[in-house]
């Protein structure tokens, strides 16, 4: 449950502003991508999840590159700032502590999906 | 208790009659002053304009009407609440109007067909029951949160060409516990007793930290 009737730590108006402004201007980038995304797999495992296949399609491909790096930098953006919000109201941890976690899971999004990319798309 | 009652008829009924202690709070009791807002089987209320047959469903044979006082407020005694927070964060997101000219200059002309005026005269009627304030769940775990009133009184303030400060309502909001706590539950629209949209006033200030201040010329 929520910390109920807690005063949650205060926060500065200019990054609360930023951070709400990039949290909806990804999700706007990102609404897009996912259907995209969600209708590529539907159609790639017609015939089976097949490795040869994907690689086939996603190698050399600067679209699908163009693609899912838009998609990672705007995940990377995106679930920090929604997951800082979910700390802030249910955990009695301190700003600074949510903020450095959220900026080390930032980067963790983007490592991981920058070298998953790289990895399917490069030849 | 009667159904054609009111619920603050029934409330004043049982302190004349059964118990002269009994403490709570009203005014106008026409549903102008906002003071005699309470919990009534558990949803909260205007009770000088809630009927006893509006709250309690006599087809299905309901008798008892449970009456206490708001959430989210702390008590006084009985059905009394203290309000000093909840005034306290109408002042807090900016709820106090500066005026932009002196008593010295005309008054300023206001076309009553301007996009911001119509945005300001939506969310006017507030009365300050604090309906909205005690339906709120945000509220009842962040006491930090503003709360529906107050943000709502900020909205018509930014919409309003003759408030001096409507820029600096814009930071206040966008502090801690402003506009970008609410979770667009609609508690407070739904039960608001003047049928305003605080919702509303909030989605639109949470527009206004991408787009600045609406136009008010």
């Amino acid at each position: 449950m929520p910390r109920f009737s807690a005063y949650l730590p205060p926060v500065n108006p200019q990054m609360n502003r930023t951070l709400f402004i990039a949290q909806r201007l990804s999700a706007l980038i990102l609404g897009p991508l996912v259907i995209v995304h969600l209708a590529l797999i539907i159609i790639a495992v017609r015939n089976g999840l097949n490795a040869d296949e994907i690689l086939t399609r996603t190698q050399g491909n600067i679209g699908w590159a163009a693609f899912y790096t838009t998609f990672v930098l705007a995940a990377s953006i995106h679930a920090p700032i929604g997951l800082r919000n979910i700390l802030r109201e249910w955990s009695a941890l301190s700003n600074r502590i949510i903020d450095m976690s959220m900026i080390g899971f930032a980067l963790l999004l983007l490592t991981l999906g920058l070298r998953a990319v790289i990895a399917v798309t490069g030849s | 208790m009667r159904e054609n009652q009111t619920v603050l008829d029934v409330v004043t009924e049982v302190q004349r009659k059964h118990e002269p202690t009994l403490a709570y709070r009203f005014a106008c009791r026409v549903g102008v002053c906002g003071s005699c807002a309470m919990t009534v089987n558990g949803v909260p209320r205007w009770t000088c304009r809630a009927h006893v047959k509006d709250v309690i469903d006599t087809s299905r044979d309901q008798t008892l009407l449970t009456i206490e006082p708001l959430r989210n407020l702390p008590k006084i005694k009985d059905l009394v609440c203290d309000l000093t927070p909840f005034f306290e964060k109408w002042q807090k997101a900016g709820g106090k109007f500066d005026a932009s000219e002196s008593r010295h200059k005309p008054p300023t002309k206001i076309d009553p067909d301007n996009k911001a005026r119509a945005s300001a005269n939506a969310g006017i009627e507030c009365i300050n029951c604090a309906v909205c304030y005690s339906a709120c769940d945000v509220v009842a775990w962040d006491v930090s949160y503003l709360g529906p009133a107050a943000l709502n009184r900020a909205w018509t303030l930014i919409n309003d060409v003759r408030h001096a400060s409507r820029e600096s309502i814009l930071d206040k909001v966008l502090a801690t516990g402003g506009c970008t706590s609410c979770h667009s539950q609609g508690n407070c629209t739904r039960y608001c007793p003047v049928e305003l949209s605080p919702s509303e006033s909030i989605a639109s200030l949470k527009r206004a930290t991408f787009f600045g201040l609406p136009a008010t010329g």
